[in-house]
């Protein structure tokens, strides 16, 4: 890798860091796994001036088990996530979407803060942290702020961060029982990113919806919540006869999908629809 | 026993492999030298464009920068890049600058370097060198390159050659055919992507020069360099280190190192220059980019009368070291296996503005053994039969060899019933296709496809007669030298140029068994101009049918002199002196002398035969009368989701037949890695350029290649047919996979989708593409059959008015 000169800096506590965040000005970047930042940094289309390396900041590690939700630290990596039994047994669909990202030798470096401060559509757990209504915590000298997946992803590759914010992790409220989860992900390699991917989870009650959370990756600059979909699968059955076919078939609405060398946009919008009813299906164990 | 049982044959575990993947080896980007400088090259970013000025001056001025070149400064030494194999009498080779002076034809083209005392200075100064372009129109497409009117990449034209080739009467073999096929099949564009990038090392003492190169051709490479920068070749060193692959790529002389050469000479300092993988995507040579129109004539019977091709081959922007010659190297392979009366074909060499083209594993093979693979499938539909029994109906069979087929070559052995009967077996074929069947009468939307693939191919280039024939530059002989050390271990020095192969275990097994010395007892040096002074290198699947006879030809030569030492010690007469396992021994006697002791006996000299030049060390030089043809039934599975487009590989056999095997573990390696390489063809790569000339499949994040966990496990088994043309009875495998699996695999896609309408499906068949085609045919079958309702009704209408 040849990139352009930076600082760098590795602080082992969330106060160093933010202070040395602070004082780098806002051409500085958090460096975490840096399994995205140093693919941007070797084809010279970032320039940062500082990487301040939080990987020896050990309180933006970790999983815990609250009353209501867990959280996830930023720096948990990818494989930390899909082998914790907490996350396992309360907000699996986090597990089920991270086991897709790459390869092992990526999960074993990138981390869940980095996957979504990157906030690229293509990732796997922007549409994940949407469709669970995450809870995102940001620190910096102000102390702490939480923002809502909703308006976390502002844009492509652009997080509603602000410079001298750090994320500090997530927080997964707990569905309770009675959801089923599938994250339908499709991809040209085992290690390419999604060419469209369907996260969902799916409440259901004597064979019927009672209420789906669906999102998509890769159709926008942003996740993209498939509220039609949401709202034309509550109370159907919840069955192959064909009705979970007919509301994912609106699963592209509002959507604007890229055109890349991997698919055009009419392309992704059929992979929407197709993947939405087959997440739809596999969430409602059918 | 292990003393009598036999090397070749055995499955030894590669003794190259330890130090290679531990990294305790020497990479080219691995070496440090005392005062080296760094070079970064400033590359076009234009397809086509006039350099109308180029200021270097504030990039000399930025930290670490050493020097600045622009074109113009090589203008006067850099002389072109060489073309070894002019095709044709009036084949067009323009001009090549290793840096681009006033003229740019291709996005990654080098237009200026900084050298600097590190990598990262070089690369940061790049930003401070100002050229001033003048665009000139690109030429992207080989069809509108050739009409009239097109913008050329060349004063001359955009024809770089037309190549014919004919035998038999082919308009009797098609006028009045039963059947005709005629299709136009895509090669798409590749990028040879071999794990180590391409790395350049160059330095001199002012008198010599040596250039490390991460290179397949070392000794091809010094002819060519001295040839093109005036360095005399005596001075000349160049060494090939450890290199991690190269399929071709690396059978090159490239700018970079004719640059790196020069920049020394002018800086008195060493200087390195390793590719990054985008810029090797932008200017490694790429592979394949034909247009292929093949037309079959056959028999209602299957059996074919006669072939047509009409090939257009991109050439890129320029003629590299054998950029014509690699379609022509597919111009005797488009009969396949298959027996006819006519065979004609016909190649132009197209430029555009593109990177050029040049070898790439199996060079020619693969984009011939695709059109015949897929056409044979297309005849099987048109004639109802099916796919393998119209191969069978046309192919050479077993008693019929040798064969000299239509296309003038003499396959000297082959058993195509043999590996065709054992793939079947292994494969499960009527269930597969019963299975098919099922889907198809249930409209699943996942169909199953069944392809076949019965390849043969022409390897160990190849006999010197044949080449110059075909006007290459130079012969395909390869040499071995064997040297017998005093305490009876044993050195090979041989002019292949191994890059990833094994050569070292698999000539320490043939050494073992010459000699009769220990497998371990044998070591192998290769690479070095200065230690290997003579070869032909490594690439076409040349090395053990051609590099390896040289070497049982010259243990031969060492092992007759040892006789004869041997039968001085033993006082006995040579002719009395039989050989095994490594010990002479007098006829009938228990006398016996050991070969090490032979060896020693030889380095004292204090008794040796009268006259007896005191040394066992012998080379050999070997010259083939003809090619060798390993071939094989390669049968792949497939599972096709209509929904999505997406194909996923079921299960894949490969019979294959590359004669006799000196180490089935090195076989199996480059048959799984061949495969997974014909795949990646069939499903996955692409090199993309923009209609502006932009290379867009620059990381790998665009140009996709399989790993491990996109293929299916390979079944995989041999049949040996034993080449009858050299004395190990071997053929080669290095491109043996990569040419069977690709229309193996997109056979089967169209199979999958035969009862939808499909016809074919343009390489990489991606899910989009699928997809796509199955739209269009949807969208086709509704008009036909709006047409046909029409149509129905018009005849009421007409008989209700009648
Ligand atoms: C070959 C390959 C394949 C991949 N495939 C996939 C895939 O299929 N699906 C997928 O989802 N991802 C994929 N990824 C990306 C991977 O998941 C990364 O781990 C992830 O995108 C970024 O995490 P990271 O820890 O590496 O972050 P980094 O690369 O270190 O950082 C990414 C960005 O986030 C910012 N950042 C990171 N952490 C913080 C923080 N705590 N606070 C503020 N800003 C922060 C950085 O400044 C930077 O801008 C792939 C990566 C590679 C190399």
């Amino acid at each position: 890798m040849i990139p352009a000169s930076f600082d760098y800096s590795r602080p082992s506590s969330l106060d160093e860091a933010l202070a040395v965040l602070g004082d780098a000005g806002e051409e500085a970047k958090v460096l975490a796994g840096g399994q995205s930042l140093l693919p941007l940094l070797r084809l010279r289309l970032a320039y940062p001036t500082t990487l301040v390396d939080v990987g020896r900041v050990a309180e933006l590690r970790g999983i815990a088990d609250h009353a209501d939700h867990v959280f996830i630290g930023a720096m948990t990596t990818h494989h930390e996530v899909i082998r914790s039994p907490v996350v396992n047994e309360h907000c699996p669909l986090v597990a089920l979407a991270t086991a897709t990202v790459a390869d092992p030798a990526v999960r074993h470096r990138g981390t869940f803060g980095g996957s979504l401060a990157h906030a690229d559509p293509a990732g796997d757990l922007p549409s994940v942290a949407l469709a669970l209504d995450m809870d995102l915590v940001a620190r910096s000298s102000l102390g702490d702020r939480i923002i809502p997946a909703a308006e976390f992803f502002v844009d492509y590759l652009e997080p509603a961060l602000e410079p001298g914010e750090i994320l500090v992790g997530a927080r997964v409220p707990k569905l309770g029982p009675g959801w089923g989860f599938h994250y339908e992900k499709f991809h040209r390699t085992a290690q390419a990113w999604a060419t469209v991917g369907v996260a969902a989870a799916v409440r259901r009650s004597n064979g019927t919806v009672e209420e789906a959370r669906v999102a998509l990756t890769n159709m926008g600059p942003t996740p993209v919540r498939a509220v039609t979909v949401e709202a034309a699968v509550r109370g159907v059955a919840a069955d192959r006869n064909g009705s979970l076919r007919e509301a994912a078939e609106q699963a592209a609405e509002g959507a604007d999908p890229p055109g890349d060398l991997h698919a055009q946009p009419d392309y992704r919008a059929h992979l929407a629809r197709v993947l939405t009813h087959r997440a739809l299906l596999a969430a409602c164990a059918v | 026993m292990t003393d009598t049982m036999s090397e070749v044959g055995r499955a030894r575990r590669r003794k190259e492999d330890a130090r290679l993947v531990t990294g305790r080896t020497q990479w080219t980007d691995n070496i440090q030298l005392p005062g080296m400088l760094h070079v970064a090259f400033l590359r076009s970013p234009m397809a086509h464009a006039r350099i109308t000025r180029v200021d270097v001056s504030a990039a000399r001025g930025r930290p670490g920068v050493v020097a600045v070149f622009g074109g113009a400064d090589f203008a006067a030494e850099q002389g072109s890049l060489p073309c070894a194999w002019p095709v044709t009498e009036d084949v067009v080779i323009p001009d090549h600058p290793p840096m681009a002076v006033s003229e740019v034809r291709y996005v990654g083209e080098a237009v200026a370097c900084v050298v600097a005392t590190d990598r990262y200075k070089a690369a940061d100064a790049l930003d401070a060198i100002e050229i001033d372009y003048e665009p000139l129109e690109p030429v992207l497409d080989m069809t509108e390159a050739l009409a009239e009117g097109s913008p050329t990449v060349h004063e001359s034209g955009n024809k770089a050659f037309t190549w014919k080739f004919a035998q038999g009467d082919i308009g009797e073999a098609f006028r009045d055919a039963p059947v005709v096929i005629d299709r136009t099949f895509v090669q798409q564009r590749l990028i040879p992507s071999a794990m180590e990038p391409r790395a350049v090392v160059a330095q001199t003492d002012g008198d010599r020069f040596t250039l490390h190169s991460a290179t397949q051709i070392p000794h091809i490479l010094r002819v060519m360099l001295a040839l093109t920068t005036g360095i005399p070749e005596h001075r000349l060193r160049v060494i090939a280190p450890d290199v991690g692959g190269g399929f071709g790529s690396k059978l090159q002389v490239t700018a970079e190192e004719v640059l790196c050469l020069l920049i020394t000479r002018r800086l008195g300092r060493p200087v390195k220059w390793t590719e990054s993988r985008s810029e090797g995507n932008l200017t490694v040579h790429h592979g394949r980019d034909q247009l292929q129109r093949i037309s079959v004539a056959a028999e209602r019977d299957g059996r074919i009368r006669g072939v047509k091709v009409d090939l257009l081959a991109d050439m890129g922007a320029y003629l590299m070291l054998v950029t014509p010659g690699v379609p022509l190297l597919g111009a005797f392979m488009y009969n396949g296996i298959y027996k006819m009366d006519a065979y004609d074909f016909t190649c132009t060499g197209v430029f555009t503005t593109k990177m050029p083209t040049d070898a790439y594993r199996g060079a020619g093979r693969p984009e011939a053994t695709y059109a015949i693979e897929r056409a044979m499938d297309e005849l099987a539909v048109e004639v109802g039969l099916d796919p393998m029994e119209v191969r069978r109906r046309n192919w050479i069979k077993h008693s019929e060899f040798p064969y000299t087929t239509i296309a003038g070559l003499t396959y000297d052995s082959g058993n195509y019933e043999a590996a065709t009967d054992r793939a079947l077996a292994l494969f499960g074929y009527d269930k597969l296709r019963a299975e098919q069947a099922d889907r198809r009468d249930r409209r699943d939307p996942v169909q199953l496809g069944i392809g076949i693939s019965t390849y043969t191919e022409m390897c160990g280039l190849a006999p010197s007669r044949v080449l110059g024939s075909l006007s290459y530059g130079a012969g395909g002989w390869e040499h071995a030298e064997v040297r017998m050390l005093p305490t009876g271990t044993v050195e090979v020095v041989t002019g292949t140029s191994p890059h990833g192969q094994g050569h070292v275990t698999a000539w320490s097994q043939i050494v073992a068994d010459a000699l009769g010395v220990p497998f371990e007892d044998v070591s192998v040096i290769h690479g070095d101009t200065a230690s290997s002074h003579k070869g032909m290198d490594t690439y076409g699947s040349r090395s053990l049918a051609v590099g390896g006879i040289a070497l049982v030809q010259a243990c031969e030569k060492v092992r007759e002199k040892a006789r004869q030492v041997a039968a001085h010690l033993m006082e006995a007469s040579a002719d009395d002196v039989e050989f095994s396992d490594g010990r002479f021994r007098v006829r009938g006697t228990t006398t016996e002398r050991t070969i090490q002791e032979i060896a020693l006996a030889t380095f004292a000299a204090h008794d040796l035969p009268e006259g007896f030049e005191p040394r066992l060390d012998a080379q050999a030089t070997f010259d083939p009368d003809n090619f060798s043809f390993p071939h094989g039934t390669h049968l792949c599975a497939v599972e096709v989701d209509t929904e999505t487009g997406a194909t996923t590989i079921r299960s894949y056999v490969a019979v294959d037949d590359v004669g006799k095997v000196v180490n089935p573990l090195i076989v199996e390696g480059q048959v799984h890695g061949g495969i997974a390489q014909g795949i990646a063809q069939a499903l996955f790569e692409e090199a993309v350029y923009d209609a502006e000339g932009n290379l867009l499949t620059t990381t790998m994040a665009d140009y996709l290649l399989p790993s491990a966990a996109d293929l299916p496990d390979f079944v995989t088994d041999r049949t040996e047919t034993p080449a009858t043309t050299n004395p190990l009875g071997v053929k080669g495998a290095g491109e043996a996979g990569t040419i069977a699996a690709t229309p193996a695999v997109v056979n089967a896609i169209v199979d999958a989708l035969r009862p939808y309408g499909v016809r074919d499906v343009r390489m990489p068949c991606t899910p989009e593409r699928v997809w796509r085609t199955l739209q269009n045919r949807a969208l086709q079958n509704r008009a036909l059959q709006n047409r046909a309702l029409q149509n129905r009704a018009l005849r009421n209408e007409e008989g209700a008015s009648a």
